[in-house]
């Protein structure tokens, strides 16, 4: 999923300044998740903007903002609303958002920052394993990702900084190498990690990226 | 004139290197100062490439500017600040500045330096710069373009860490820049010696050269936190009691220093001394260890 957090109610109050109508927009996915812009932060917002003098003309948590499609369609049908309105504040991530002004041509406000994709530990508590590298090299690595898990994205091995097992970067995160090392040790293959992984190629990487599925 | 670090090499002399740093400003009259009080001591002087990610002139102009004074430099390369087109044009520029040797490494995290806000390059890592370097000096850059002219050549080092725990992971990288090609090792600094000598021991079937790094002790206090806050680094109980006892730190630290060095000195093939600041105490040291 795609971890995103609330901007500060001060930097939200800033993006709103010059209009008093409010349209809110919440996703019924991720952001419900990570609790940046569900049902219940929706609600909240729509609270904190009323008590901050706005006038909010209405709130929509939509099944998946990114869907542009079906962003487009969900907001038509709350036209009157929309049309009322001087700002859409959006809570999901930075895909729905723009889902959104692709959909509206209001002023479109960012409620969140989108952070990472993210796995779920427990309800609450969320970590980066997979950052989108599109060349996926976990078959060489133990199933443990370096691009992602170690924090300069190194291919080869851990770099000096490790200490007692722990990143240079974070001491409370596990050195992603020494994990790799030790997980494909236990698996009597370690003589996987002798060979020299070439350098990345970053054209996988080029943005903005798509993809449509041939029919 | 061949470098002084290929013929000691070649020859399996005792290699003996220092490290200065690059001004954070556009006056290199200091650090040329430095390098030049260095230079008669040691063989070649590393110069850093925004150590700890501190932002500092680059050390490609700092190396040239003491090959044009006659001192060898060896040229720290990290791949923290560079993508793979800025690595290769500044190998390239080195070679023309005549400057011989370079030490390949990571680099420090931004994080952990002045500009945390930066962002981290890493387009390729140690190991991949080292054979870089080495595919450069065959006529061919990253993308296989052919080199024009005279191609660089190049003494090539790299670092290992070998107090790190685990260690494995460690030698297994250390293998691999072996494999690219390094020529040379300078670790991180050692302090204790049993430490060492389990590393020496698991790395014995590496054909390279290994030159210990000596950090000088500047006080109890720098020894501690070194030990809390420097991966790998382990300055045992009576180095720091001794330092904190003393009524001359700079005696004692002379003395624990050239100590280091006389049981290092059968174990490896070199060492490399970081003054931190004491420069002028490394002469001391060398005569001290009877170098």
């Amino acid at each position: 999923m795609i971890v995103s957090t609330q901007k500060p109610l001060e930097q939200i109050m800033t993006a709103l300044e010059g209009g008093k109508r409010v349209f809110i927009i919440g996703c019924a996915k991720c952001a419900t998740v990570c609790k940046a812009g569900g049902e219940e932060e929706v609600f909240r917002m729509q609270d904190a903007l009323t008590a901050a003098g706005k006038e909010v003309t209405g709130t929509i948590v939509i099944d998946e903002t990114c869907h542009m499609l079906r962003t487009g369609r969900d907001l038509r049908s709350r036209r009157e609303q929309v049309d009322e309105a001087d700002f859409l504040l959006v809570l999901s991530c930075g895909a729905g958002i723009q889902s959104v002004a692709e959909a509206s041509e209001k002023k479109v406000v960012a409620g969140t920052d989108s952070k990472f994709l993210g796995n779920i530990r427990r309800f609450g508590q969320f970590e980066q394993r997979c950052s989108l590298c599109g060349d996926c090299r976990l078959n060489d690595s133990g199933g443990v990702c370096p691009v992602t898990v170690c924090a300069k994205g190194l291919l080869n091995g851990p770099c000096g900084g490790m200490e007692d097992g722990a990143c240079e970067v974070d001491q409370n995160s596990r050195c992603a190498w020494v994990t790799i090392y030790e997980r494909l040790e236990r698996q009597q293959r370690v003589e996987r990690l002798d060979e020299i992984t070439p350098a990345r190629d970053f054209a996988h990487k080029r943005h903005p990226n798509s993809l449509v599925l041939e029919k | 004139m061949p470098s002084q670090l290929v013929r000691k090499l070649a020859a399996n002399e005792f290699v003996i290197t220092a490290e200065i740093a690059p001004p954070r400003g556009g006056d290199t009259s200091g650090m040329l100062k430095a390098a030049a009080f260095l230079a008669p001591f040691v063989d070649a002087i590393n110069v850093t490439d925004n150590q700890g990610a501190n932002m500092r002139m680059t050390p490609l102009v700092a190396s040239g500017l003491l090959v044009r004074e006659g001192i060898e430099p060896i040229m720290q390369l990290t791949c923290r600040d560079r993508n793979r087109l800025a690595l290769q044009s500044d190998i390239l520029s080195a070679a023309n500045f005549g400057i011989e040797n370079i030490l390949a490494l990571t680099g420090d995290h931004p994080k952990l330096g002045d500009h945390p806000h930066a962002k981290a390059v890493f387009d390729i890592d140690s190991v991949q710069l080292i054979q870089v370097i080495r595919r450069l000096e065959q006529g061919l850059d990253m993308a296989g373009k052919k080199l024009e002219g005279v191609l660089p050549k190049f003494c090539v080092g790299a670092v290992v860490n070998p107090g790190s725990d685990p260690l494995e992971p460690q030698i297994m990288k250390m293998e691999k820049k072996i494999d690219a090609g390094a020529e040379f090792f300078q670790t991180q600094a050692v302090y204790d010696l049993k430490s060492f000598e389990n590393f020496l021991s698991k790395t014995k079937h590496l054909k390279t050269t290994v030159i210990a790094g000596i950090v000088l002790l500047k006080s109890a206090g720098m020894a501690k936190y070194m030990n809390e806050n420097v991966a790998g680094i382990s300055v045992p109980d009576n180095l720091i009691n001794e330092m904190r006892d003393t009524k001359d730190k700079q005696a004692q630290s002379i003395e624990i220093a050239a100590r280091l060095i006389k049981e290092l000195k059968p174990m490896c093939q070199g060492i490399h001394i970081m003054p931190i600041g004491w420069d002028k105490l490394v002469p001391k040291v060398l005569d001290a260890a009877g170098l």
